[in-house]
């Protein structure tokens, strides 16, 4: 993994704070995730804009955000 | 994956029910849920308005969307807190959730009307600066209500608001806090009802309810809250979720089912004590309300020194 750059890689934006990095695409969206060391109950997946589940299937040149839904207020 | 219900493409996976849903199916489950929640209590009659308090998050955004999805008479509240960048984009998302939707949105900037914003209250009252705002939230959105003649006021809290809180108050054995932590919390003694139509809805799907329906919420994380305690009680009870589905749905259900009526007689007594506060006539158990003492406090540390307030607002110049 390492910060954004061009390339033929998968880019992921993350939050709090925001920013990106690029990775090698070929792995379900549940491998990313503990990859990053998220839990499935504290994000989202968005690729190419559009909500998907667990076990979608991420490629080299998909732009992927990995959304935090956990809020601190009450 | 495919969706339960129609065996096509599946954009969600909700594990505490061991299924998931293609969009349109995702979305009518949570329109059902949230009907659910409101008839098992009563939270909503027919023809009664709704106040629904809004931060620009997922989770307001996403209960006033599907009120109004429900068919409920409904206008928002945002109140202006002052986080700096974080307020004002904030702001926006509410803003242009009402204008899109021709939606009623009544705005409330604590500054303005006040003379503090919740840094400034947390400096004054050397307490966490949620302590502050949630008060300050809460005072408002009833005398708003009030003012506006609604019936009820809706938040949005969600399953992992309550089940944290809960885990929390259990945690501590805050007695009191558990007597009054109900999905309803009845009108009476100058209160309006209030009520959590989302918390058969998980906090994850509040934020995927909102990208299948394309209501820009703010994302981020509020500056003032990150690192709270209330965080840590969610990552604890996600960490359990993730092994074993339906915890937190089991933990706070079972609460309301088995629990909570032992803890609701210091309730009662609590209410029956409040008379109105003198400065702003809201209900409280002494003669000034912690909200008018919260705005002479915080007013005091205004680095302009203290802002003159009459009646609980701040005078106009």
């Amino acid at each position: 993994m390492r910060a954004a750059s061009s390339g033929s890689t998968m880019i992921v934006r993350l939050r709090n704070p925001t920013r990106t990095v690029e990775v090698q695409g070929g792995r379900s969206v549940a491998k990313l995730l503990n990859e990053f060391g998220l839990a499935r109950e504290a994000v989202l997946v968005v690729r190419n804009g559009e909500l998907v589940p667990g076990d979608a299937f991420l490629s080299n040149e998909d732009e992927v955000e990995l959304r935090p839904v956990i809020s601190g207020g009450v | 994956m495919k969706c339960r219900v129609c065996r096509g493409p599946a954009v969600i996976d909700v594990r505490r029910h061991n299924a998931n849903f293609c969009v349109e199916h995702f979305i009518e489950q949570c329109e059902r849920q949230v009907a659910k929640a409101i008839e098992a209590f009563d939270m909503i009659a027919p023809g009664e308005r709704v106040l629904v308090a809004v931060s620009g998050g997922k989770d307001s955004l996403a209960l006033w969307d599907l009120l109004i999805s429900l068919g409920y008479d409904v206008e928002g509240l945002y109140i202006g807190l002052g986080i700096g960048e974080y307020s004002d984009v904030s702001g926006d998302h509410a803003r242009r959730f009402a204008a899109e939707r021709d939606l009623t949105l009544h705005v409330l900037d604590l500054r303005e009307e006040y003379g503090y914003d919740v840094p400034t209250a947390a400096a004054a009252t050397r307490r966490v600066p949620c302590s502050a705002c949630g008060m300050s939230k809460r005072h408002l959105f009833d005398r708003v209500a009030l003012e506006r003649g609604v019936d009820v006021v809706a938040t949005g809290h969600n399953l992992d608001d309550e089940a944290a809180v809960l885990f929390g108050n259990v945690l501590h054995w805050h007695t009191d806090y558990l007597a009054r932590q109900l999905p309803v919390l009845p009108a009476g003694h100058g209160f309006p009802r209030k009520v959590k139509p989302l918390v058969r809805l998980s906090e994850r799907e509040s934020a995927a309810y909102c990208i299948v329906r394309g209501i820009d919420y703010q994302v981020e994380e509020c500056p003032m809250a990150a690192g709270n305690r209330h965080l840590g009680y969610k990552e604890a009870l996600n960490t359990i979720e993730e092994r074993s589905p339906g915890t937190k749905h089991d933990f706070y259900f079972g609460f309301l089912d088995r629990a909570a009526a032992l803890f609701r007689s210091g309730a009662t007594i609590d209410a029956e004590g409040l008379s109105a506060c003198v400065r702003c006539g809201a209900p409280t158990p002494g003669e000034v309300c912690a909200f008018c003492r919260l705005v002479e406090r915080a007013g005091g540390h205004e680095p302009g020194g203290a802002v003159p307030v009459t009646l609980g607002r701040r005078e106009q110049p």
